[in-house]
């Protein structure tokens, strides 16, 4: 998707041919660029670092050094172990859902010629749709009382189910909400890595023996997405983990649905506990950083099937 | 695929219904929501309340319900605020990246290697990174509830400067010295030569701009507390948890008028949107 060439541009014309105007035009386009990148990503990025290892909070007379201290309260903190926990318990459940569905409708819509249009409309459809707008149609779909859904389960013979207001409840269906808006993502995804792939790949299995569909999808198509199954999978880890807008709309981060964003929230912005706040948003860093050089790293791969 | 014989061998037929079959299933959970919000915007409070099944409403309650959302959040209002954040953006967005990733792709300059890198890891950081220290400084200043603190985070987005970059690295030298010779400044060359013929890749980043900033709710949320300046996703929050009573036939009013322009023009120009969102995948 992305190839990342870090290699400066092979320059074609013969240096001489170089005047200073460039070097002074080069230099005059990236000053606003530069500037914005200092004021609103480095520097704060340096103000950060600074704070999480302070107990800055908005009011205090003086600031004190804390050294590590943020992090093993955060270790030991049961809202933010909660927190972490229920992260990870969503990514675990979006992220192979969000892959395979999302590879299964793709495989199903490729084979389509008529009805291909219209598929992409239904499952893209909830990508465009405002989040937040979504989650409070989600909240009513899901009321115990009102909702179609738990009307449905009656109607089927099943007890009544309370989606948000049952503890172990919340994450899964906050995950069914985030597979929702997700899956036509992954879905145009694959869908072009499926358009990639040569047909003559599938001719040469065929004289192989390789005939039957289960057949072809192991022996070309899963291999040849495997590249596009890796960036999506990276891509559905990030946005998962960064899961923020269902739970301020649904939960409000209460008992059971706690979320790493919605805590780093509460402690920077509601409780004004900066230092604390900005250690556990070097967490959240961490972990963003970690999702981005496993992709790199995957991308260096491509390069060298 | 388009001589389709016929009869239909049985198990092509069986494949193609099967298809079809998962695939309406998804699409139906899928679209479900978005029925129902409408089918419950059209609703009377009493029929609501009962929680049937229904699909038709009995009576129609539109026009009650449309009135009630409007009256009750000024919804007009965080669509202005909405347009406003997303242009004032997207065009600062483009004055800075357009010419720092031409020079990145085409000039040389002391820096640019380092420059590029310093990209790259931005592409790694989201707002809620730098968010604390840039509300600190915002609220030092004291200008927390505008629409430039809405903004202000947003101007550089290292992405567009990577994108640009890509597309401007396509664009042939020949040309670019040509127009040299021809005593064009590299002013000139960058916005008559070479943005007209990156607009494919212009169009699909501000469709991509727009709709990330349509929908961000976390940056708004920190920095807003009054809601004349509230954009669409965080004015659905303060109209989600106001007293609308029970009245969930005027809350879905008010959501399908705030999601109504997205998918609007998601309809009217699907491919463009669906490339704008997807190519740029790096959220």
């Amino acid at each position: 998707m992305t190839t990342l060439a870090l290699a400066p541009a092979i320059d074609r014309v013969p240096r001489r041919a170089r005047p200073v105007r460039e070097l002074l035009a080069g230099t005059l386009f990236v000053v606003p660029a530069t500037m914005l990148l200092l004021a609103i990503i480095l520097a704060p990025l340096l103000c950060l670092l600074i704070l999480s290892v302070t107990d800055y909070e908005i009011g205090a007379m003086q600031i004190r050094w804390l050294g590590l201290a943020n992090f093993e309260k955060a270790l030991s903190d049961p809202v933010f172990r909660r927190a972490m926990g229920n992260t990870l318990l969503y990514v675990a459940l979006v992220l192979p859902g969000g892959v395979f569905i999302g590879l299964l409708v793709a495989l199903l819509v490729h084979g389509r010629t008529r009805s291909r249009a219209f598929y992409e409309v239904a499952y893209f459809l909830p990508v465009t749709a405002t989040l937040i707008a979504m989650a409070a149609v989600w909240q009513f779909l899901l009321h115990p009382k009102l909702g179609p859904v738990n009307g449905l389960l009656k109607a089927a013979g099943f007890p009544e189910m309370a989606f948000i207001s049952e503890p172990s409840l919340l994450i899964p269906t906050l995950a069914a909400i985030g597979l929702w808006n997700l899956i036509g993502f992954n879905m145009i995804l694959f869908l072009a890595g499926l358009t990639a792939i040569p047909r003559d790949l599938y001719d040469a299995a065929e004289i192989d023996g390789a005939g039957g569909p289960i057949d072809r999808f192991l022996t070309v198509t899963w291999p040849q997405l495997a590249p596009t199954t890796m960036f999506v999978a990276v891509t559905t880890s990030i946005t998962a983990f960064k899961v923020f807008d269902t739970v301020a709309v649904l939960t409000r981060g209460r008992d059971g649905s706690e979320v790493l964003l919605y805590a780093i929230y509460l402690e920077g912005f509601q409780y004004f506990k900066i230092g604390y706040s900005a250690a556990l948003t070097v967490i959240f860093l961490a972990f963003m950083l970690a999702f981005s050089v496993f992709q790199a790293f995957q991308l260096d791969r491509k390069v060298h099937y | 695929m388009k001589a389709v014989r016929f009869p239909l061998p049985a198990g092509r037929l069986l494949r193609f219904a099967g298809a079809h079959a998962v695939l309406l299933v998804g699409a139906a959970f899928m679209l479900l929501p978005f029925l129902w919000m409408l089918l419950t915007a059209i609703r009377a409070p009493d029929e609501i309340l009962t929680g049937g099944l229904n699909p038709i409403p009995r009576s129609f309650h539109a026009v009650e319900n449309f009135s009630a959302a409007m009256q009750q959040a000024p919804l007009l209002r965080f669509m202005v605020n909405g347009v406003i954040i997303c242009s004032g953006i997207l065009i600062i967005q483009l004055l800075v990246a357009i010419p720092a990733a031409y020079a990145l792709a085409k000039l040389r300059f002391p820096g640019r290697g380092l420059l590029f890198a310093a990209v790259i890891g931005g592409l790694c950081i989201p707002i809620q990174v730098p968010a604390l220290p840039i509300y600190l400084a915002l609220a030092e200043f004291g200008l927390l509830d505008s629409y430039f603190a809405m903004m202000v985070p947003f101007f550089l987005s290292v992405f567009a400067i990577f994108l640009f970059r890509q597309t401007f690295r396509g664009f042939p030298d020949e040309i670019l010295q040509a127009a040299r010779v021809d005593g064009l400044g590299e002013f000139e060359i960058l916005w008559r030569i070479v943005v007209p013929s990156a607009l494919p890749a212009i169009a699909a980043f501000s469709i991509f701009s727009i709709v990330a900033h349509w929908n961000d709710l976390y940056w708004p949320m920190i920095v807003i507390q009054r809601m004349d300046y509230a954009p669409p996703p965080l004015g659905m929050l303060f109209f989600a948890n106001s007293e609308t009573g029970a009245s969930y036939g005027v809350l879905m009013a008010g959501a399908t008028i705030i999601t109504a322009p997205l998918v609007i023009v998601f309809l009217l120009a699907r491919r463009r949107f669906v490339q704008g969102i997807t190519m740029t995948g790096i959220k």
